[in-house]
């Protein structure tokens, strides 16, 4: 009782990165809290889910296996998730900040009046004073999620209603195996008595899933443009270094916006957050809601021709020039000094 | 036939346009220093209810807002672009609400409109990004949900099919009326002001709007009703106060803070050959590259 649960989220069998980082996230807070850290699988074949899960310290695995709960419908996995709640009462609840997190996730959070706080980028336990109401409340989840389009970080708790729910986006916390031999408990639901036929009333008719050409997430090297690389055309010099390098290009919200990069390669709160060794941010100013993306890369170089950019006070190498200087003489150098 | 959509809609400051005057010296938001503007994705959500609206026969469009007594001008721009009216759900007891709180809220005054075909909202508001309160109003009414719709492709038979837009591909679903369904920004545009609509509509208001305008207008809206915006306040809803406001709300903001990143030495280079060839140098042989 009063655990951590994260609800697995299943494509093909397989357990999205998203579920796996709340994993081990989840792990963590429960060594704090001195609880154990469950998860639930709901979907159709979950025979693998169990050894996909384990290594990242599940101490229950709850799975409800049926044909009807793949794909992802809402009012299903809303029932299912309401009636396990309130039978195991979590303490807290974690899922993806993703079109499925975001759309089961205020669902079951209205249904068990609990509060709920989406995109959070970053969870820890602490305690809390209502001073109001004179009540000082203990190992309550610190829900740390950006407000304002960036430009504040607020911290949300809820003192009262369980479980406390959070969602997080991919990319956001690290994934970690804990033990790789380790195996937990598998706890097979009754499918029935926690999902209604007349919840199946929306079908999907047709799906088409393409697993993401691109994985900046997972690049070692990336070059990044910003509005102040200027075009479309100014971005090719990027992908040229990239290639050069052996890496990926990302793009900040500004630049997206002004139509040089695509949405996908997009870094930032509102995009992916990334954790390269090398990080070149090419004509970034570096507003808040990009910086909070790619802060934890082991090196930044910043190449500006405004030696007042922001983004150079976390750089670790500031050039001041122009991206179309820059970045050939980069290339250059770079052929003629590598193997 | 009647067919009665409502889109929720939402007046937000507009957090993507920020200035350097945005934040306070006390680390607070500057309100005044926002402009405040119709959520981008309720108004793509509002296309997709005025399309339904030439295409099914007797179907109308009502905006519902929650917010202060200027939240008007976002019913009135609706109507300008093809919405036929609005309600407005204002007072202090509303004030404080988190998603919860306010879905409660909108939910009431949904009840309250009485029988409702469809539901349309944006996926999300600009100020919060929660994408929270278009599920919970579903949820609180008992409906159905179709989240992050880029198009309805159909309304018959008593069903709506829709093409989503995920992170990695579209689906498309099919579910029962009346349902809820939020409109991501991938769907199309909103069509702009109707020059004949706008002046049709340009003094279209809310009793407290009338009353502050004085009464030079009084004629004007007894020989025309469609420019009375409806507007409700707590006691025109059903209701239990403890789920308003803030008694409703189970979040609480514990802290606000201004973000502050921890600044690094950086070296400084210029573009000359001769750093950069050093620079590429230095990064090979620590192997950050190569």
């Amino acid at each position: 009782m009063n655990n951590i649960f994260v609800y697995l989220e299943i494509e093909d069998g397989i357990v999205g990165d998203v579920s796996l980082e709340l994993l081990t996230k989840g792990r963590s807070l429960a060594k704090q809290l001195k609880c154990k850290l469950e998860a639930v699988a709901a979907g159709y074949k979950l025979d693998s889910i169990g050894e996909q899960v384990f290594p990242y310290g599940v101490d229950v695995l709850h799975l409800a296996d049926d044909k009807r709960l793949y794909p992802y419908t809402s009012l299903p996995h809303t029932s299912l998730l309401v009636k396990l709640f309130t039978e195991e009462k979590p303490q807290i609840a974690l899922m993806g900040a993703t079109s499925i997190g975001r759309d089961l996730g205020p669902r079951v959070s209205s249904a068990l009046f609990s509060g709920l706080t989406a995109d959070c980028t970053s969870l820890e336990i602490g305690t809390y004073e209502d001073k109001k109401a004179g009540k000082v409340y203990e190992n309550l989840l610190y829900q740390i999620r950006p407000a304002f389009g960036g430009n504040i970080v607020a911290t949300i708790v809820n003192p009262n209603c369980r479980p406390q729910m959070a969602t997080v986006r991919e990319g956001v916390m690290k994934k970690e195996i804990k033990d790789a031999k380790f195996v937990g408990k598998t706890n097979k639901l009754e499918v029935s008595k926690y999902v209604a036929d007349t919840d199946f009333v929306v079908e999907v008719i047709e799906r088409h899933m393409e697993k993401s050409k691109l994985n900046i997430k997972g690049s070692p090297i990336i070059v990044s443009g910003g509005y102040g690389v200027g075009s479309a055309d100014n971005f090719k010099l990027l992908y040229e270094l990239a290639a050069t390098l052996g890496g990926e290009v990302g793009a900040s919200r500004a630049a997206v916006d002004a139509g040089f990069s695509e949405h996908e390669r997009q870094i930032g709160q509102t995009g992916t957050t990334v954790r390269p060794k090398l990080y070149i941010a090419c004509g970034i100013s570096g507003q808040i809601q990009h910086i909070a993306g790619m802060q934890e890369s082991a090196i930044i170089i910043a190449i500006n021709s405004d030696p007042k950019a922001p983004i150079n006070q976390i750089a670790d190498y500031v050039i001041t020039g122009t991206v179309e200087d820059v970045i050939p003489k980069m290339i250059k150098y770079y052929k003629k000094n590598s193997k | 036939m009647s067919f009665k959509i409502v889109v929720l809609a939402k007046q937000v400051p507009d957090t993507r346009n920020v200035g350097k005057d945005a934040m306070k010296a006390d680390g607070t938001v500057n309100r005044a220093a926002l402009s405040a503007i119709y959520n981008p994705e309720d108004l793509n959500a509002l296309e997709q209810a005025l399309r339904l609206k030439s295409k099914i026969e007797g179907a109308t469009v009502d905006i519902l807002t929650m917010g202060p007594a200027r939240a008007a001008e976002i019913i009135r721009e609706s109507m300008y672009r093809g919405a036929d009216g609005g309600y407005l759900l204002s007072g202090r007891e509303f004030a404080g609400s988190d998603t919860l709180a306010t879905s409660y809220a909108l939910a009431a005054a949904i009840r309250r409109i009485g029988k409702v075909d469809l539901i349309l909202c944006g996926r999300q508001a600009i100020d919060g990004d929660t994408a929270q309160v278009g599920p919970q109003v579903a949820e609180k009414l008992g409906l159905p949900q179709i989240t992050y719709a880029e198009e309805i492709l159909d309304v018959s038979e008593n069903k709506i099919t829709v093409k989503r837009r995920l992170e990695r591909g579209v689906e498309v679903v099919r579910g029962p009326l009346p349902m809820l369904v939020t409109v991501d920004g991938s769907a199309s545009n909103c069509r702009t002001r109707h020059a004949k609509l706008t002046l049709k509509y340009k003094h279209a208001a809310t009793p407290s709007e009338k009353q502050d305008a004085g009464s030079d207008y009084t004629n004007l809206y007894d020989a025309h009703p469609y420019l009375n915006i409806t507007e409700w306040g707590v006691s025109d809803i059903e209701h239990d106060p403890q789920w308003l406001g803030l008694t409703g709300s189970p979040t609480k903001v514990k802290q606000i803070e201004n973000v502050v990143f921890i600044a690094k030495e950086s070296k400084c280079l210029s573009a000359s050959d001769t750093e950069m060839e050093d620079l590429m140098k230095e990064l090979i042989a620590n192997h950050t590259i190569g």
